[in-house]
C-alpha cells in the first residue's frame, strides 16, 4: 500500500487572545483526515472555518497546539519535505518590486536551478497560467486576478508531488476560473495530489474525488461531492412549454414559473407521473425532467444551522 | 551542508539588496555628494589649515549617521514587512529555513549598508583630493574608520533585526536607538558606578557594560581627522568583538523566529 500523500492526526490549534488576561480561541479541533496520492481533495468550509489555519500549519507557517501532520510520510517540521510541496497562500502578495519573470527566477534558486533551467521554467510556467505578456511588468502593477495566477505559477513551478492551493479561484473572472480549473486537472492527470481550500462549491463538486467540509473549525465530513450531499432526492424539476390554444390546469399554472414561453415546475417525487398526465392532457412539450438534489451548498447551511442550533441549545443549558 | 543550503542566505540576501536599490534607498548618496561638494568649497574659503580636519570629521560623521539611520529604519522593517505583506508565506513554503531566511535578509541589508559607505567613502576622499591636492600616508586611518563603521552597523543591524523579529517596527527603532546610544556611553555608565563607590550599583553598571555592546570602541573618527595611526590591536579586537556580538544576537534572532507564528 502506497504512503499517503497528506496524513493529518489530531491536529489543533489554539490562539491566545487578549494582553493582560490571557484566554485561548480554538481555531481548529482535532483535525484528522488522509488525502491519497493524486487525488484531488476540497477542503470546504465558510469563512473562519479553519481552512487557512491548517493549511498554515501544513505549511510549518504556524505550530499545532496538539496532533501531528505528514505530507508524502515525512513530518511537516522536515523543510526537505518542502522540495515535494506547492503552496498558493490565500490572496497572495509579492514581492511588488520585481517581475513576474524575477519573482519566478527567485523562487526557482531557492530550489537550486541552474540559469538555463531556470530560465526555459520561468518562462514555461508564466506561459501556463497566460502571463507571459506580462512576464516583465512590476507585480505593484498587476491586478489581483494576475497576482492569484503569478501566485499559481510559483506554487507549480518545481513540479511538486503535492500542491495545496488556498482559495485558488478567489479574485479571478471565469476565463481564469476556468484556467485554474484546467491547471488542477491537468496536475491530476499527472498523478498529482491536490488539496485546495474553497468556499465556491461549485468548483469542489465539478473537481474533488473527495471533500472535507469545515465548520467552526471541525470536521463535519469527508468523502466524495456525492456521499456528502447524499442521493436524497427532494422532488423533480419539470420543463416545458405550453401549446397555443391550450391553457394549463389553474392549479399547475399557479404552481409554475414562467420565462418567456417555457415553464419551470417543481413537484414531490411521488406526484410525478400525476403532474405529466396532466401536462400530456394539455398537449404541453416536456423539455426535460430533472431529479432535484441538494447542492453541497444546501449540505453547507445545514451544517451551518446545525451548530448554530447546537450552540444555542448548550446556551440555553448553561443558563 | 550541501551547496544549494549555503547558496540559500545567499539568494534571499541579493533579493534584499535589489529591493533596497528598487526602493531607492541609495538616493542618499545625492545628499551625501551634494554635502562634501558644498563642504569642499565652503571649507576652502574659510579655513586655512584646517580644511582636511573638518572634512574628515564631516564626511566619516556623516558616514556614520546615514549608515545608523539605514541600519536602523530598515532593519526594524526586514522580517516584519515580509510578515506584514504576506511575502513570507510563500518563501517558507519553499525548502527554506528560518534562520536562512534571517540570515539572508541580514545578509542583504548589509550587502546595501556595504555599498552605501564604500561610494560615500570614495565621495570623502574625492572632496578631500579636492582639498589637499594630493593624500597622505596617514590617510590609511580614514579606511580603519569607516571599517570600524562598518563593524558598528553590522551590529546595530543585528540589534535591529533581532528587535524586528518580535515587536513592531516602532518598538523596535526605540529598542534599538536606546541600546546604541547606551552602549555608545557604556563605558561612562561603569565609571559611574566605581565613582558612587555604590557596590550594589556598582555591579550593576559592570553587567550593563560587559552586557550591552560597547559602541564607544568603534569609533576612531577623531584619530582618523588628526591622522593618527589605529593599533592593529584595537582593530583585531573590535573585528573580533563584533563577530561574537552579532552570531549571538543572530542565534537569539533565529531562537525567537523559529518559534514564532506566522498569523
Amino acid at each position: 500500500m502506497s504512503t499517503p500523500a497528506i496524513e493529518i492526526s489530531g491536529l489543533t490549534k489554539d490562539y491566545s487572545l487578549g494582553f493582560w488576561r490571557k484566554r485561548t480561541r480554538r481555531s481548529l479541533d482535532n483535525l484528522s483526515l488522509q488525502v491519497e496520492d493524486g487525488e484531488v481533495f476540497g477542503f470546504l468550509g465558510p469563512n473562519g472555518a479553519g481552512k487557512t489555519t491548517t493549511l498554515k500549519l501544513l505549511m510549518g507557517l504556524i505550530f499545532p497546539t496538539a496532533g501531528t501532520a505528514r505530507i508524502r510520510g515525512r513530518s511537516i517540521d522536515d523543510v526537505g519535505m518542502h522540495r515535494d510541496i506547492g503552496y498558493l497562500p490565500e490572496q497572495p502578495y509579492f514581492y511588488d518590486y520585481l517581475t513576474a519573470r524575477e519573482l519566478l527566477d527567485y523562487y526557482a534558486r531557492l530550489f537550486g536551478y541552474g540559469a538555463a533551467d531556470r530560465r526555459e521554467r520561468v518562462a514555461r510556467f508564466l506561459e501556463r497560467v497566460g502571463l507571459s505578456s506580462a512576464a516583465n511588468v512590476q507585480l505593484r502593477k498587476f491586478s489581483k486576478g494576475m497576482l492569484q495566477r503569478a501566485g499559481i505559477a510559483q506554487a507549480i513551478l518545481h513540479d511538486p508531488q503535492v500542491v495545496f492551493l488556498d482559495e485558488p479561484m478567489s479574485g479571478l473572472d471565469p476565463v481564469g476560473r476556468r484556467e485554474v480549473r484546467d491547471i488542477i486537472l491537468e496536475l491530476k492527470q499527472q498523478g498529482r495530489t491536490v488539496f485546495f481550500s474553497t468556499h465556491i462549491l461549485s468548483d469542489a463538486e465539478m473537481l474533488c474525488d473527495r471533500v472535507a467540509v469545515l465548520v467552526g473549525g471541525k470536521l463535519q465530513g469527508v468523502g466524495s461531492p456525492g456521499e456528502i450531499v447524499s442521493i436524497e432526492v427532494s422532488g423533480m424539476e419539470i420543463l416545458f412549454e405550453a401549446r397555443e390554444g391550450h391553457p394549463l390546469p389553474q392549479k399547475l399554472a399557479q404552481r409554475a414559473a414562467k420565462t418567456g414561453a417555457r415553464y419551470r415546475i417543481e413537484v414531490p417525487e411521488a406526484e410525478l407521473y400525476t403532474a405529466l398526465d396532466v401536462l400530456r392532457d394539455c398537449e404541453a412539450r416536456i423539455l426535460s425532467i430533472q431529479p432535484l438534489r441538494p447542492t453541497l451548498e444546501d449540505y453547507f447551511f445545514r451544517l451551518v444551522d446545525r451548530q448554530k442550533a447546537a450552540a444555542h441549545a448548550v446556551e440555553v443549558e448553561t443558563r | 551542508m550541501s551547496a544549494a543550503r549555503i547558496a540559500i542566505p545567499g539568494v534571499v540576501a541579493v533579493n534584499t539588496f535589489r529591493e533596497a536599490v528598487r526602493d531607492r534607498v541609495l538616493y542618499n548618496l545625492i545628499f551625501f555628494a551634494l554635502m562634501m561638494i558644498g563642504a569642499a568649497i565652503f571649507v576652502g574659503e574659510i579655513s586655512i589649515g584646517i580644511e582636511r580636519l573638518v572634512i574628515v570629521n564631516l564626511g566619516l560623521s556623516a558616514i556614520s549617521l546615514i549608515g545608523l539611520v539605514m541600519a536602523i529604519f530598515i532593519g526594524v522593517g526586514l522580517v516584519y514587512k515580509e510578515m506584514e505583506k504576506r511575502t513570507l508565506y510563500s518563501l517558507l513554503a519553499k525548502p527554506v529555513r528560518r534562520w536562512e531566511f534571517l540570515v539572508g535578509k541580514y545578509g542583504g541589508l548589509l550587502l546595501t549598508l556595504l555599498v552605501n559607505t564604500s561610494l560615500m567613502t570614495l565621495g570623502l576622499f574625492a572632496a578631500l583630493l579636492y582639498v589637499s591636492g594630493r593624500f597622505q600616508r596617514s590617510d590609511v586611518s580614514i579606511l580603519v574608520a569607516v571599517y570600524f563603521i562598518l563593524l558598528e552597523l553590522a551590529l546595530v543591524t543585528a540589534l535591529a533585526l533581532f528587535f524586528s523579529c518580535f515587536s513592531s517596527p516602532m518598538l523596535s527603532t526605540l529598542f534599538t536607538l536606546g541600546i546604541y546610544i547606551t552602549g555608545v556611553f557604556s563605558q561612562d555608565i561603569r565609571d559611574f558606578g566605581e565613582v558612587t563607590k555604590n557596590a550594589q550599583l556598582g555591579a550593576v553598571t559592570r553587567v550593563l557594560y560587559y552586557l550591552l555592546p560597547n559602541f564607544h570602541n568603534f569609533n576612531s573618527i577623531a584619530a582618523a581627522s588628526h591622522g593618527d595611526p589605529v593599533p592593529l590591536r584595537l582593530i583585531a579586537q573590535n573585528t573580533l568583538y563584533a563577530l561574537l556580538y552579532v552570531t549571538v544576537v543572530l542565534l537569539g534572532a533565529a531562537t525567537v523566529f523559529s518559534r514564532r507564528n506566522l498569523r
